[in-house]
């Protein structure tokens, strides 16, 4: 109350007055509970049954039926079948080759948009790079998924030119997933990437080329480590939805290895194990939590 | 001289564009081929896919079904949202940051972690999978976004206006009715649209939660696995049609009514 009349004192001093004679806080207690419904529809359809589902990862299926056991079951079985914990690894491991190569070609781009497209234009190309967004990610692997297949576009292009001598399999690969994850988070961190080097003070740059600083010694010790908190935020960004997504890698990925998602996925579908999914969505859940702590490290780090 | 050494840059710029593009451009493409698999040589163009589409009564279902869920989710996720944010900007106390916290929580959490939730809570207690619990999934996941964008759009100006309402006689929510929500009004729009376009994408927490009446993208994941064909090019390209113009029609609403609305000073 104290900081609002603060701001009104300097804005509309005639208003205050009049607010002033008001009975206190008669219009206020409306607005006050206004939030309720909203704390409500969070606790319930969001907090609950992620509490619940930690709950049952705890749980048991004995004869098809879900049973109370209270034991650390389905994070044995996690940790002593390879191919449960390899899912989290494959997953580790894409989330982070995507987040690389993301930044790796997402800075140049952001680097010319921000530096060197006259500013009129600026807006313009920004919109162009996130309609893309709106295909849904399904429809974006399915038609990654064309593209790469084997007498798909990319092929018939490579063969047109010599580059192959015969039809190369693109698709069903990790490769493809990684492609199609990266063809995604391109986007995103141009976006980021972007919105962090306009903010950087021409001036740096310039009172660093007075005093001696090649191009690229500008770019090192000047643009990049400024712009390292906008590449952080994306990375980490790609990291969590990377971990998370289940279409890509199912779309896109072959028969030969499976990411987390995938394997929850298929615990739901042919197993039916419930408790087994909950405990894998959690050691998922525990993953994309530790990450951020290491990034929000990383990032408090490079700023001081 | 200058020109030559952005050269490299331009190239990339370019290159960089058809990257991002290519997929929407292939896809829309062979969406009009007239061969009965999507891939090159390109024959057509012809639209029979579209019509094949457009016949085949499943898949309009699931359309209509995406548009109702979408519609029905995204208002009740600005109107949740509009409260809280306005809640919160109205009635600073010391809960603000924890409130805060809580609502926007949703946003750290995966879909898939959010869909599996649901689905092992429903099951427990028995609650059929339906396209209504789809629905309060995706409200959850756009109340945030909502929630922020109406907070960043919340001034201390329009607290004035509300204030000289109530001076002039209105009640509380007449106020709120009359005076806060039209000046509101484009940005309660912005999140309605952009809830709109990803509640109608989403697919995790649809795909776990339904199991006959299913939205479009489970649909389209349905007929992915009899392999490529150009009625699935046709049917991403309505999707991605539908949302284009959802956010255009987002754009040009908040552009034409972004006017300064703030009390003439004397």
């Amino acid at each position: 109350m104290a900081e609002s009349d603060r701001v009104i004192d300097r804005s509309a001093p005639i208003v205050k007055a009049r607010a002033a004679e008001r009975p206190s806080g008669r219009h206020i207690n409306l607005s006050r509970w206004a939030v309720v419904p909203t704390l409500v529809w969070t606790a319930i359809i969001f907090a609950a049954p992620i509490v619940f589902m930690v709950v049952v990862s705890f749980w048991d299926r004995v004869s098809g039926k879900l049973e109370a056991t209270w034991d650390f079951a389905n994070y044995a079985k996690f940790f002593s079948k390879s191919y449960l914990l390899e899912g989290l690894f494959n997953s580790i491991e894409v989330s982070l080759i995507t987040a690389g190569i993301s930044v790796v070609l997402a800075y140049p781009l952001a680097y010319v948009l921000a530096y060197q497209v006259p500013q009129r234009w600026q807006k313009f190309l920004l919109v162009l790079c996130i309609l893309p967004f709106w295909t849904s990610y399904l429809v974006r692997s399915y038609a990654w998924s064309v593209i790469l297949s084997e007498t798909g576009v990319l092929n018939t292009v490579l063969l047109g030119i010599g580059v192959i001598d015969d039809p190369v399999q693109l698709g069903y690969t990790r490769g493809a997933t990684v492609l199609g994850f990266t063809h995604f988070f391109t986007m995103l961190l141009t976006l980021t990437i972007y919105a962090n080097l306009v903010q950087i003070s021409k001036s740096y740059r310039l009172a660093a080329a007075d005093l001696g600083a090649s191009k690229i010694q500008v770019f090192l010790r000047i643009t990049l480590p400024l712009s390292i908190p906008g590449i952080a935020i994306g990375a980490f960004i790609t990291f969590v939805i990377t971990m998370g997504d289940f279409i890509t890698p199912q779309i896109l990925g072959g028969s030969n290895e499976m990411l987390l998602p995938q394997a929850i996925i298929l615990q739901i579908q042919r197993a039916n194990d419930l408790p087994m999914a909950s405990a894998m969505s959690l050691m998922l859940m525990i993953t994309v939590t530790i990450a951020y702590f290491l990034f929000a490290r990383w990032l408090r780090m490079d700023r001081v | 001289m200058a020109l030559l050494r952005q050269l490299p840059g331009w190239i990339y710029l370019v290159m960089g564009f058809a990257f991002i593009f290519l997929p929407v451009g292939i896809l829309v493409l062979f969406s009009f081929t007239s061969s009965s698999i999507p891939l090159p040589p390109f024959k057509g163009p012809s639209l029979q896919w579209y019509e094949r589409l457009f016949s085949n009564e499943r898949l309009v279902e699931a359309l209509i079904n995406s548009v109702i869920v979408a519609s029905l989710s995204s208002l009740v996720a600005t109107t949740l949202g509009f409260l809280a944010a306005y809640s919160i900007a109205r009635n600073p106390s010391r809960w603000d940051g924890a409130m805060r916290y809580a609502v926007m929580a949703p946003i750290t959490v995966s879909y898939l972690i959010i869909g599996m939730g649901l689905l092992i809570s429903f099951h427990v207690m028995g609650v059929p999978k339906s396209l209504w619990a789809v629905g309060a999934g995706h409200v959850v996941i756009n109340l945030p976004l909502c929630f922020g964008i109406v907070l960043a759009a919340l001034g201390e100006h329009q607290r004035n206006i509300e204030r000289a309402a109530h001076d002039l006689g209105a009640s509380d929510f007449q106020a709120l009715w009359l005076i806060t929500v039209p000046i509101l009004r484009p940005s309660l729009f912005a999140a309605f649209c952009l809830s709109f376009t990803l509640s109608w994408d989403e697919f995790i927490i649809a795909f776990l939660l339904t199991r006959f009446d299913v939205t479009l993208p489970v649909m389209l994941f349905e007929m992915l696995r009899s392999g490529q064909n150009p009625e699935l090019n046709a049917a991403g390209s309505v999707v991605f049609g539908i949302s284009m113009s959802v956010v255009l029609i987002a754009i040009l609403f908040t552009i034409s009514r972004r006017k300064p609305l703030t009390l003439p000073r004397r």
